[in-house]
Parts: structure tokens; sequence; C-alpha cells
């Protein structure tokens, strides 16, 4: 049963690997390494506006294709990678950015985390020397911990 | 020491309130429609071919001086039918034009499917690539702006409209429009 199983599965790989490149009517053709190579990290960095957990450099959806030759064009127009950030917000706003810059609105969410541990070390250093403080060594110090 | 004790109550208690805040703040179904930072600022210059008069093309200027309301759409799209009676029963008051811009379609199908549930549109533009559709943050179908009288975008709904969008968000924007004029 499970050889039948495992049988049919390597007979559905090529089907399978078949849709996925037929999914891209146009792959996107690369002049070298060093463009490619900036132009997976810097569409990694953004974040497709359709699908909205997946970074554009990973998603399917048309909009990505769309806005991934976007990108190339742009990157072979000499724009840089800050102008190619600030292309995309101009249209599709702060979102595409998977870190969106620091300012008034944006700081709870960039020193937030960092406000929590202070909060939590204070509480751990109160409760620290308060039980120090009170001198909770057992009188009969015999007994087991 | 009365204080410790209830500590941890006092933080079962903010914690409790930061979830449903959560959930509140949630409790919009639209919530992944994206904010356009268009609103308030000129529309995007564009020059788009029309659908039922090919060679003729029609720019943004050409549509100055009266507000226009912008619907994308594409035969593609199935939430587009869901929204074709609303649309429909809205142009049908003549409150404004009501543009269609049909994204990433095949003319074919475009037309068959404006012969089989009818056209609402004053005009049809035609952006089968989707490169001008990226000068408006437009991401998928439908999607839909108003555009004043000066060219400005005022408004913008990601998703089908309904009769309760249009009479809640959209009416009003006119009216405000109407007072600005």
């Amino acid at each position: 049963m499970i050889r039948w199983l495992l049988a049919l599965m390597l007979m559905l790989a090529p089907a399978i690997a078949m849709a996925q490149a037929a999914s891209d009517p146009a792959p996107l053709q690369f002049n070298d390494a060093a463009e490619e190579r900036r132009f997976h990290a810097l569409t990694s960095e953004l974040r497709c506006v359709m699908c909205q957990n997946q970074s554009l450099a990973d998603s399917n959806a048309m909009i990505a294709h769309d806005l991934r030759r976007e990108v190339l064009a742009l990157m072979r127009q000499g724009r840089s990678d800050a102008q190619v950030k600030q292309f995309l917000v101009a249209r599709y706003g702060e979102f595409v950015l998977y870190q969106p810059p620091v300012a008034a609105k944006t700081w709870l969410l960039w020193f937030g985390p960092a406000l929590l541990l202070l909060a939590g070390g204070i509480v751990i250093a109160r409760i620290v020397r308060r039980r120090s403080g009170t001198g909770t060594v057992p009188a009969d110090d015999r007994q087991e911990w | 020491m009365t204080l410790g004790r209830w500590l941890p109550l006092v933080i079962f208690a903010a914690l409790a309130l930061l979830l449903a805040a959560g959930v509140w703040l949630s409790r919009n179904p639209n919530r992944e429609a994206l904010p356009s930072p268009l609103i308030g600022k000129p529309a995007p210059a564009f020059s788009l071919p029309v659908l039922h008069e090919s060679g003729r093309l029609v720019s943004s200027a050409e549509l100055r001086g009266a507000p226009y309301l912008l619907n994308v759409w594409g035969s593609w799209c199935p939430e587009c039918r869901v929204e074709h009676p609303v649309l429909t029963r809205f142009a049908e008051t003549k409150r404004l034009r009501v543009i269609g811009y049909n994204l990433k379609d095949e003319r074919v199908d475009a037309l068959r499917w404006l012969e089989q549930f009818g056209n609402p549109y004053w005009l049809v533009l035609v952006d089968y690539e989707g490169k001008q559709g990226i000068d408006w943050g437009i991401y998928g179908a439908p999607e839909t702006f108003l555009v004043d009288g000066g060219g400005v975008v005022r408004w913008k709904h990601v998703g089908p409209l309904s009769d309760a969008i249009i009479r809640d968000q959209l009416l009003p924007q006119l009216t405000a429009l109407d007072g600005r004029q």
C-alpha cells in the first residue's frame, strides 16, 4: 500500500513542478549574479500587498509578479534600494516595508519590547531585593530544600 | 503586602484588556485592505486606451473638471460580479461619471462580460499590462477610487462595493465635494 502511494507521489512530482513553472508566465532574466543577489535581497525586505504574510520575493500573486518586474526595471534604471522602496511606499503605503521607519507613530512598535523588558527587569529586581531584605534563611538549617 | 498579593490579578486583568483591545481593533472584516497613500494627493497622470473604441486614448487631463468614480474590474474577478448590481444601481442615479478600469484582462472576455451582465460604465479604460495600475497602487480587483474635479484622489475602497458602503462612505464624500465647490 505504502509502496503504491510512493509510486503515485513520484509520478505526481513532475506534474507539481510543471504547475509551478507554468504559473509565472515570464520568469525574470538577470544580467549577472550580482544583480540577482541584489534583487533577492531587496524583494525579501518588501511585503507582498496581496497575500500579506509573504514577502514580495516569495509570493505567487499576480500583483507580486508585476511588482517584481517593476522592481527589476527600476534597478536597471539605476535607482538605489532606498529609491525603489520610496517608489513603492508612495503607491502602496508604508505597509510594503517589513522594517517601518522610526517615527512618532511607530515608537511603540520599535521601543515597546525594550520597554516591556525594562518593566520586567524592574519587577524582578524589586522582588529579589524584598526577599533578600526579609532574611528568609530558615531557623532550622537541617531542613532539606 | 496586599499589593503584592493582588499583583497577579492586576496583570491578568491588564492582559485580558490588551487581548480584548486586539479583538476589538480587528473587528473590521475588511482589515486586510491597505489604506491608500494617494488620498488627498493628485491622481497619477495616465493615458489609457478605451475598451469600446480601439485607437482612442483618454488621458487624466481630459477627465478634469468634474469628479469621477474609477472602478477597477476584470472578467476574471468573481467579486466584481458580486459588486456589479450594486455599482449598476449607483451608476443609474447619475450622481457622477462611473469609469471602468479594466485590469489585466482580454478584450474579448471583457466585452463579453459587459454584454452578459450589462455595462454600468460611462467609459471603460483598459490596462492589460497592469503597468499604470501600479501608479494607482492597485493590487487587485475590485477597487474603487473617487477623484474630484481637480484631479485629487478623495477616497478609496478595496473590495466589492455594497449599498451600505456607498451610503455611509461614498455619498458623504460626494456631499463634502459639493460643499467645497
